[in-house]
């Protein structure tokens, strides 16, 4: 660590906070302005101190919990069939893979390795997901494609095996008579759960925030849109009528200002909770993400 | 002999095989699918058997300025990008290692991390926040103090929007990188430090002469990770945080929301395969010659 003078502190930590408020007015604007009335939110805009009290938005977003529930939980049955196929698919991947003698290993790892370095991109992918495995407007189309397994998750999960679970251990089991299924069920899983912790993070993030398998693959069940999609939804309807202020659209349906900032809280509500309680795992995984397989 | 080694592996093997079908499925046959910017598609006749069309494609592409114009503006973002990322990202993990109370060291590094956390769905309600042309933060509280009335239609404007996404860009992304910078300075040997001190360093000289240099490697890896990646943009920045306006797409038009645009919304897959051939192609050639450089310059940081 340096050693440095009055000056150069105060302005390291002027840094510093100014930073810090960078990253913390935007929420400031959406929680306050969630709470604001609409009236004054129309004549004023969005404010940054709080003006004018209202819990009208919430009200909203508790009688309209047919829709906004709905796509809630599709965010919460994703994420959580997508977290739990994601774990278990990389830990199949990985375990073989940690195993040195493993015949085959060399070229095993190219074909996992070679997929971070070169891809179809969007064109081909579409045509496979939506032609080859029909993936359109369904479940699966929110949960398979692009999110379900990534070499990089593997590589990290193989590289914590390999230096963190002595083959002693390993050999051990073996002699006493234990099957590789349960070597990998009752010795390597209890000792990986950081790095489960970590990648379960990692993916949870992945799906929560995933919004573009819904606009690729979802054209007419919109019942099946996460919180993303519909959030995504309601701005494009709301700049929409903004464009077309002359056209007899029913206003009815597309929630006002404060309205929208609500349900932004909500959405980003469940990330930020077990992101302060697991973030030390999460800065691992940005870490642990620099060391090379 | 062999069948019994076999044997001792095959649960291994068996483990395997779902990842597998996985990268085949999601990585592999869109690989092969690629052979598409070369013919002419016909759903009837399925991807492969369509009839092939040479460069027919290709010629499409190019016979206006989008295509260009997306090029264009995804290499020169990211040139931007890798400049003023990694810039504030040293400069942020420098800070970082200064500030002298522990506390308030590991409360910024956790708030810090938080923009990255968003879905490109939510900042860009944020930014709608600061920037709607009517009830914006922007328009209405900050413009009127210095004597701007009416207001920017910020939606409307493409010039401004260089500058706005690059913002956005380093608001979401200068912890996650600010983080890798710490991680290594905090492995800096510290008796290099005391030996400056002693040897009368200033500062200044220090951060010059001990930090910097100590940072090189992890700056080389990071700004040929960037080349690598120069034709891709990260969709939701370029799609969302404009509203996909099209009065902008002079300035946040990219390749990725190109070929979406043209596949999804005009249904064009000619223009828009041949446009994604090229990206993956350049991409790998470029990720491989990154990657040949930084094994030059620093091996041990190479990542392959």
């Amino acid at each position: 660590m340096l050693k440095t003078s009055k000056i150069f502190n105060f302005f390291v930590t002027l840094l510093l906070v100014l930073l810090v408020l960078a990253c913390v007015i935007p929420f400031w604007i959406l929680f306050i302005n969630s709470f604001t009335s609409e009236n004054y939110l129309v004549q004023n805009g969005y404010s940054l101190l709080p003006k004018e009290f209202s819990l009208s938005a919430y009200k909203y977003l508790w009688e309209a919990k047919d829709s906004i529930g709905r796509a809630y939980m599709m965010s919460i049955i994703i994420a959580g069939i997508g977290v739990t196929t994601n774990l278990v698919l990389t830990i199949l991947f990985a375990y073989p893979l940690s195993h040195k003698d493993l015949p085959g290993r060399g070229a095993i790892s190219f074909f996992l390795f070679f997929t971070m370095l070169f891809n179809g991109g969007l064109v081909p992918t579409y045509l496979v997901y939506t032609n080859i495995i029909n993936v359109k407007d369904s479940l699966a189309g929110m949960i398979v494609p692009y999110l379900l397994m990534n070499a990089f998750f593997v590589i990290i999960m193989r590289t914590y095996f390999t230096s963190n679970i002595p083959s002693e251990v390993l050999e051990a089991a073996k002699i006493d008579g234990a099957n590789e299924v349960q070597c990998l069920t009752r010795i390597v899983l209890p000792m990986s759960k950081p790095i489960i912790a970590t990648i379960g993070l990692m993916a949870l993030i992945a799906y929560w925030n995933n919004w573009t398998n819904g606009i690729y693959f979802l054209t007419t069940r919109t019942d099946l849109y996460g919180i993303q999609n519909y959030l995504n939804d309601v701005m494009n309807k709301a700049t929409f009528l903004q464009s077309h202020m002359n056209t007899m659209i029913s206003t009815q349906n597309i929630p006002n200002i404060s309205v929208r900032m609500a349900i932004a809280v909500i959405a980003v509500l469940p990330l930020l909770i077990v992101y302060l309680f697991f973030q030390k795992y999460f800065v691992k995984g940005i870490t642990l993400g620099s060391v090379k397989g | 002999m062999r069948r019994r080694k076999f044997l001792r592996y095959l649960p291994l093997y068996l483990m395997l095989i779902p990842g597998a079908a996985y990268l085949i499925i999601n990585n592999y046959l869109p690989m092969a699918g690629l052979v598409i910017a070369f013919k002419k598609v016909n759903f009837s006749l399925g991807i492969f058997q369509s009839p092939w069309c040479g460069l027919s494609n290709f010629k499409y592409l190019f016979s206006n300025d989008d295509a260009l114009i997306a090029i264009r503006n995804t290499i020169l973002y990211n040139l931007g990008f890798i400049v003023f990322g990694n810039l504030l990202a040293i400069i942020v993990a420098i800070a970082l290692d200064c500030a002298r109370s522990k506390f308030f060291k590991n409360v910024s590094q956790v708030i810090f991390l938080v923009p990255f956390l968003l879905s490109t769905v939510i900042v860009s309600y944020i930014v709608f926040a600061f920037l709607s042309p009517t009830n914006g933060f922007i328009n209405n509280s900050i413009l009127p103090l210095f004597g701007i009335e009416n207001g920017i239609k910020w939606y409307n404007e493409a010039k401004y929007w260089p500058v706005i996404l690059t913002v956005v860009y380093l608001w979401m992304s200068f912890g996650y990188s600010s983080i890798l910078y710490y991680s290594t300075i905090i492995g800096i040997d510290k008796s290099y430090y005391e030996a400056a001190g002693v040897d009368g360093a200033s500062t200044w000289q220090q951060i010059i002469h001990v930090t910097i240099p100590s940072l090189k490697p992890t700056i080389i890896t990071l700004v040929l990770l960037g080349v690598g990646r120069i034709c891709y943009s990260d969709f939701g920045l370029f799609y969302q945080i404009p509203q996909h306006s099209g009065l902008l797409y002079s300035t946040t038009q990219t390749i990725d929301t190109f070929v979406y645009r043209a596949l999804l919304e005009l249904n064009d897959v000619g223009r828009s395969s041949a446009a994604g051939f090229l990206q993956s192609l350049i991409g790998f050639v470029l990720v491989l010659g990154a990657n040949w450089l930084v094994s030059k310059l620093d091996k041990e940081s190479a990542l392959f």
